[in-house]
């Protein structure tokens, strides 16, 4: 599990995440608020791409901040991006294996779990196929399967089915809720589209502007008066 | 191996075969050293491809690259009798350490600010070289005797002392340092280069050490340009500050760019346009200052219509205009059959 303790982000005078303390619990997790609320920073943190001002996170029991983004990768933690980040000039193959092959928990077996996890994310292309080559879907599929290869322990999953069409979204929420029991990761998922996030989700965290503001199961997060207030606006009469 | 790796290895190593036993047999002496510019220049080519292409760090100071490569194997040949391919060797390690030393501050910068940078340093190494000069066969550090009269040669290897046989000789290691470069492309190092290139951060979360990578490829270009100034120094007998101008390795950019910093036959290209062409023009009469104007719409044209250069451009272009002829011999015969 993941303990986030007081974590504290500031761009100048902007307080994008203000003393967040929430912990995440092994399953797929859902993080959502309105944009500009600090999901895809509080990733930032996690990945190592921003420093915090304060605060601390630890998953299952490391001090994840004192690590350097390379060495966060390697130990575990793999992300997708809000805009999808496969690498257009490597094969499929290539983009599954640029994660796996710095991996420490990469065996001998690594060419078959390279291979095991384009099929898991039921990607129906030629692994030998240019990433260039593919549509959108696809290449977020990729992504995807880059962030499960191997044995992974922290898979955040920023807006994976942002842009795609309703068929290939149910796809990809049936590939996320199997994402912990294939690799034992705890999964975070942002994301603006609820259904998705009720349908993955057993817990969901939510933010609205820097600050934590509910958390619990996803059903009842969802029907929380401040979460709807936070995404709705409130209904104040002037 | 599947059809079209065999097909291109073959049409390799035929094109190696024809370059190391026909082509000195076809062509002057006068073409001989030209080509041999070629070669040497088509390292250097590869070099900054590496870096432009494969990481996008462009430099431009690699023409100061190949002076340190040029001055250590010169300095190496006058004061030691160790077997030439050793001399290259130590060149290119002696390089590979200069110009990684160089490029750590530089590995923070990217774009326009490295390129001012790495312009900036290869300026400063010009004036230096200018106060040092090259090797001349004198004693001490800097082995310059401005005094001698009869300056001798920089040597050749035993093997290949003749024109034509120094040609050959080029073309050989040109040939391994293309070689040691592919095998870089096709493994770990290559796929990592092309993460970082797209996106930093992409290549961060999948556990890539960007900053040992980019140092990498900063080693590995050094490394053969070092080579590539080793082979310069046999090839022109004796060398000269003004040999290594700052601007040349503008120059060097722009004709990379327009053979395509991205495939290895671009460096090819690269070196015909810059070593060839010249020598082409000179021959025909034609001030060779016009280059300058033809470089420079030849990087706009490349800009504009083909950013992966005229290796990538150029076979696209031919094989459009077979289908187009195809299509016209065809369509005689369409048109007879239809009036059936």
């Amino acid at each position: 599990m993941i303990e986030i303790a007081g974590l504290t982000v500031r761009f100048g005078g902007v307080t994008s995440l203000d003393s967040m303390t929430v912990s995440f619990e092994p399953g797929t997790c859902g993080l959502i608020g309105p944009n500009g609320a600090g999901k895809t920073t509080f990733f930032n943190v996690l990945s190592g791409f921003v420093r915090p001002a304060d605060g601390s996170v630890r998953a299952f029991g490391d001090d994840l901040l004192s690590m350097v983004a390379f060495r966060r990768a390697r130990w575990g933690l793999r992300r997708t991006f809000q805009t999808e980040q496969a690498i257009e000039e490597l094969s499929v193959f290539d983009n599954v294996a640029l994660a796996h092959e710095r991996s420490r928990r990469a065996g001998p077996s690594w060419r078959h779990d390279v291979l095991g996890a384009i099929s898991f994310v039921g990607l129906e292309a030629d692994p030998r196929a240019r990433v260039s080559t593919l549509g959108a879907g696809q290449r977020r599929l990729v992504e995807v399967a880059r962030a499960v290869v191997g044995r992974p322990r922290l898979v955040l999953l920023d807006e994976p089915a942002a842009g795609l069409p309703d068929d290939e979204t149910e796809n990809l929420a049936a590939v996320i809720r199997r994402i912990p029991e294939r690799t034992g990761a705890l999964t975070i998922l942002v994301d603006h589209d609820m259904s998705l996030v009720s349908a993955c989700c057993d817990t969901t965290a939510v933010l609205d502007f820097g600050k934590l503001i509910a958390s619990g199961p996803t059903a009842q997060v969802l029907r929380d008066e401040r979460v709807i207030a936070a995404y709705l606006g409130t209904a104040e009469v002037l | 191996m599947p059809a079209g790796t065999l097909a291109r290895t073959a049409v390799v190593t035929v094109l190696l075969l024809f370059t190391l036993l026909a082509l000195p047999q076809l062509i002057s002496l006068y073409y001989v050293d030209t080509m041999t510019q070629v070669g040497i220049y088509a390292i250097v080519a590869l070099g900054l491809g590496v870096l432009v292409g494969r990481v996008g760090l462009v430099s431009l100071g690699q023409i100061a690259v190949l002076a340190v490569g040029a001055w250590v194997a010169a300095r190496l040949l006058f004061a030691t009798a160790q077997p030439y391919p050793v001399v290259l060797l130590e060149a290119g390690l002696f390089t590979m350490v200069a110009g990684t030393l160089i490029g750590l501050p530089a590995l923070r910068l990217r774009g326009l600010y490295l390129a001012l940078i790495t312009l900036m340093l290869a300026g400063a190494f010009s004036i230096v070289l200018a106060t040092t000069n090259f090797p001349n066969g004198g004693h001490g550090f800097l082995g310059y005797n401005g005094s001698l009269v009869r300056i001798p040669p920089i040597r050749r290897p035993d093997i290949a002392s003749g024109d034509p046989a120094y040609f050959r000789y080029t073309v050989i290691v040109a040939a391994l340092m293309f070689l040691l470069v592919l095998a870089h492309i096709r493994s770990r190092p290559g796929r990592a280069w092309a993460a970082i290139r797209q996106s930093e951060s992409a290549a961060l979360a999948a556990g890539i050490n960007t900053t040992l990578y980019k140092l990498w490829a900063l080693a590995l270009a050094s490394f053969i340009t070092g080579v590539a100034g080793g082979l310069y120094a046999g090839a022109v007998h004796y060398i000269y500050s003004i040999d290594f101008p700052a601007q040349d390795s503008i120059i060097l950019l722009a004709v990379v760019l327009m053979g395509g910093a991205y495939s290895l036959w671009g460096a090819v290209v690269a070196a015909l346009l810059l070593e060839l062409l010249p020598a082409l023009l000179n021959n025909w009469g034609v001030p060779a200052d016009w280059l300058t104007i033809l470089f420079g719409l030849g990087v706009l044209q490349v800009l504009t219509t083909a950013p992966a250069g005229l290796a990538d451009q150029v076979p696209r272009d031919l094989a459009r205009l077979g289908r187009l002829l195809l299509g016209l011999l065809r369509r005689p015969a369409s048109a007879g059959s239809e009036a059936q």
